[in-house]
């Protein structure tokens, strides 16, 4: 009897073990779309895209079966470092950082950068150096991201960062920006998607995917090369990406090289010399003071149009008519009750066939009027935390409505708020990173991108969260001098 | 009459079903010192809210020195800069201003209504403030202060506008009989010079010593009135009779 229990433990282990095995689990962003991974029309649980079906074949040379695991794009290093799935591989690229920080297989695709212009400009927009002065956007945590942080400094276009690569081209139609730099693949997308763009056919450097691994994952790494190889060999990739309609006049002498087990040729652009880690960090400073300059200036203003705002609500809420107090309450009711982060899309993307909004002054508006209406809250508490007593013997002395609320109400209701009101401010200022998502490049979203760049977080990870405590730990200070200073006024 | 300064005419005024006053009818002189005496309830506050617009009434009407209030909304614009002028207000619980000094609660009118000079408006407060012996106190803001101290704030801050006819609600509540003594003088100083003081109290000793008069409600309604020492030592109606009995036991 005991023998049979320890054989069905021992077989279960096994059966487990197995399974375990079998799967090769692989990550990619399906957000990203078509042709890379993309959400299966037919059957939305599913995923397609040519790297899937790269996958699968991986997965079959391994033995195993592939198991698609969602992660946002921008993520996909740091979540098979800690390893969240085995392989990532949605149009990763191969970069110098990324494949110091992670095992890369062989290229397995290549890719040009090129620029997209409005139709009309198709004659005046044909090189970087044409742009100069102009709005050039792309994709965060990219080579056509680092392409344009070189050319801001060499030709001087204006470099414009989104999360996700929609978006460029529809604000480069509807004139928010001049150009988009990114990926051929993702160009001819965007044409085929909503056409009204053009393609400049002089690509601006070109790049190879890769798939990553955790770094000690060599092994399984090696093994992924030569099923790779052999396929490029035997033409399965070729039929993939021709079914796909990637397949295209470079990739013939790109498979020719990998497959031979030489390294593939790049343009000089992107083969940037290989600098220290403390230079990196050194070039990045800059860029996170100047991100953090952004992150302040844009709490503060947001934060003075929340209380004015807020003050008016308030106020309404307290004085006015039955009309004006529903149409406020149904206001503070709606912003409350919904995700600030829609409220960013819907003011920046919804709106802009109605009025296109700068994405600075969209930002300051959308967490402002947001806040606006937690303020709202905070001042009507307070407005009516002031004995009402207080208010007729104010009456009775001949002061006006008016004065009443300036000289009497007002003042004792604000040192009431204040302490809420910091807490507030604190909050906003954090907050305010979720502006990145209408391509505001604040104090986190340069964090990200230098963590992107170098391949690590705990640098750019502890510069950031000391940046961020040197804006909010003044604050509080200030805060507590203030609260302390007129706690003697209204205890 | 000449030297009326206020008439109170058949004031109605209902809450909801109930009726509060029924009627009332008061007068006071220039010069007088009225006590409002009744059992809790009976709408003596209620009488010195309406006069003083902090409460619309439902019938019958107030004059007050010219300016007379009739049912409706409570008065606006003109008429209620007219009636601030007449009437000021001390409340049973202060109501000072909490953020400001007690020097700015009794500068704060005349620099915004009067729009008084800066010193000017001080000085005359220092004045208020020295009359009832608490210019020490000046800057001391209204959470510093002693529950008398509060009381004399607040009386300056109400001096402070002038108004001939002075309300007080409950004065003599939660005074020791040191400081009800002295409320008492006060009060007959600021008669002395001229101003009419209606004040409601539950303190018959205090309305028999200082008051010239005094007005016995029950129930929305005046049911006897005279001479303070008359009234009080031999009580007429049944009314009078209990609230001076509920004292004595």
């Amino acid at each position: 009897m005991q023998n049979v229990k320890t054989l069905i433990v021992l077989l279960s282990l096994l059966a487990f073990h197995a399974d375990a095995q079998q799967l090769l689990r692989w990550g990619g962003d399906s957000e990203g779309g078509a042709p890379y991974v993309e959400a299966d029309p037919a059957d939305p649980s599913k995923v397609r895209g040519y790297d899937v079906e790269v996958a699968d074949e991986i997965a079959k040379g391994l033995g195993r079966r592939a198991q698609f695991v969602q992660v946002q794009f921008q993520s996909i290093d740091q979540s098979v470092a800690r390893g969240d799935f085995d392989i990532g591989m949605s149009g990763v690229e191969q970069t110098d950082p990324r494949c110091a920080a992670l095992a890369c297989t062989v290229p397995y695709f290549e890719f040009h950068e090129v620029i997209a212009v409005r139709p009309e400009d198709k004659d005046r927009y044909r090189t970087l150096a044409d742009l100069k002065g102009r709005r050039v956007a792309t994709l965060s945590g990219t080579i056509a991201y680092d392409l344009l942080l070189k050319a801001e400094k060499d030709q001087g276009v204006i470099l414009v960062s989104y999360d996700d690569d929609v978006h460029p081209y529809e604000d480069m139609k509807q004139g928010r920006v001049d150009a988009v730099l990114l990926d051929n693949i993702i160009a001819a997308r965007a044409l085929r998607r909503t056409g009204g763009i053009f393609i400049q056919p002089q690509p601006v450097a070109a790049g190879h995917y890769v798939g990553v691994l955790a770094k000690e994952n060599t092994a399984l790494r090696d093994r992924i090369n030569d099923v790779l190889r052999a396929r490029m060999r035997d033409g399965t990739l070729e039929k993939i990406y021709r079914k796909w309609e990637i397949w295209d006049e470079y990739q013939p002498a790109f498979f020719r090289t990998v497959a031979e087990g030489e390294a593939p040729r790049v343009m000089p652009q992107t083969a940037a010399p290989r600098e220290s880690r403390m230079d990196v960090v050194m070039k990045y400073i800059p860029a996170l003071l100047r991100a953090s300059l952004i992150t302040i200036v844009m709490s503060c203003a947001a934060m003075a149009l929340a209380i004015m705002v807020g003050v008016l609500i308030a106020s309404g809420r307290v004085y006015g008519g039955v009309f004006t107090r529903m149409l406020l309450t149904f206001y503070v009711e709606v912003v409350r009750g919904t995700p600030v982060l829609l409220q960013l899309f819907v003011l920046y993307y919804g709106l802009s066939s109605v009025i296109r909004l700068p994405a600075f002054i969209a930002a300051l508006l959308g967490l402002g009027l947001n806040y606006a209406a937690y303020e709202s809250e905070i001042y009507r508490g307070a407005l009516e935390a002031v004995p009402r007593g207080q208010l007729e013997a104010a009456r009775t002395l001949g002061l006006t409505e008016y004065q009443v609320f300036t000289l009497v109400r007002g003042p004792q209701a604000f040192r009431i708020a204040l302490a809420p009101m910091t807490n507030d401010f604190v909050a906003l200022l954090k907050d305010s990173s979720l502006v990145s998502v209408i391509t505001v490049v604040e104090l986190t979203k340069q964090t990200s991108i230098f963590a992107a760049n170098i391949g690590s977080w705990v640098i750019p990870g502890a510069l950031c969260a000391g940046l961020y405590l040197a804006l909010s730990l003044p604050l509080a200070r200030l805060a507590r001098m203030l609260e302390s200073k007129w706690r003697m006024s209204t205890e | 009459m000449n030297d009326e300064i206020l008439r109170i005419d058949s004031l109605r005024l209902n809450r909801g079903a109930r009726e509060v006053l029924r009627g009332v009818n008061i007068t006071a002189a220039r010069g007088e010192l009225v006590a409002l005496m009744g059992l809790s309830g009976g709408g003596k506050t209620t009488i010195l809210r309406s006069v003083a617009a902090l409460e619309a009434f439902d019938a019958g009407s107030i004059d007050i020195g010219g300016v007379v209030l009739r049912p409706g909304p409570l008065p606006k614009g003109t008429l209620a800069r007219e009636l601030r002028k007449q009437v000021g207000m001390v409340f049973q619980l202060h109501y000072l201003f909490e953020h400001l000094t007690a020097m700015q609660n009794v500068t704060l009118a005349p620099l915004h209504v009067a729009h008084a000079a800066q010193a000017a408006a001080e000085a005359r407060a220092l004045q208020l403030l020295e009359s009832l012996g608490v210019s020490h106190r000046k800057d001391a803001l209204p959470r510093e202060l002693s529950g008398g101290e509060a009381q004399r704030v607040a009386i300056a801050r109400a001096m402070a506008m002038d108004p001939p006819l002075l309300l007080m609600d409950e004065p003599t509540a939660s005074l020791d009989p040191a400081r009800r003594q002295e409320l008492g003088d006060t009060l007959r100083r600021l008669v002395a010079e001229g101003r009419t003081l209606v004040v409601t109290t539950h303190d018959d000793d205090f309305a028999r010593d200082f008051a010239d008069r005094v007005v016995i409600l029950a129930e929305g309604e005046v049911v006897e009135q005279g001479n303070a020492r008359d009234v009080l030592t031999n009580p007429q109606h049944a009314a009078t009779k209990a609230l001076l009995q509920g004292r004595a036991t």
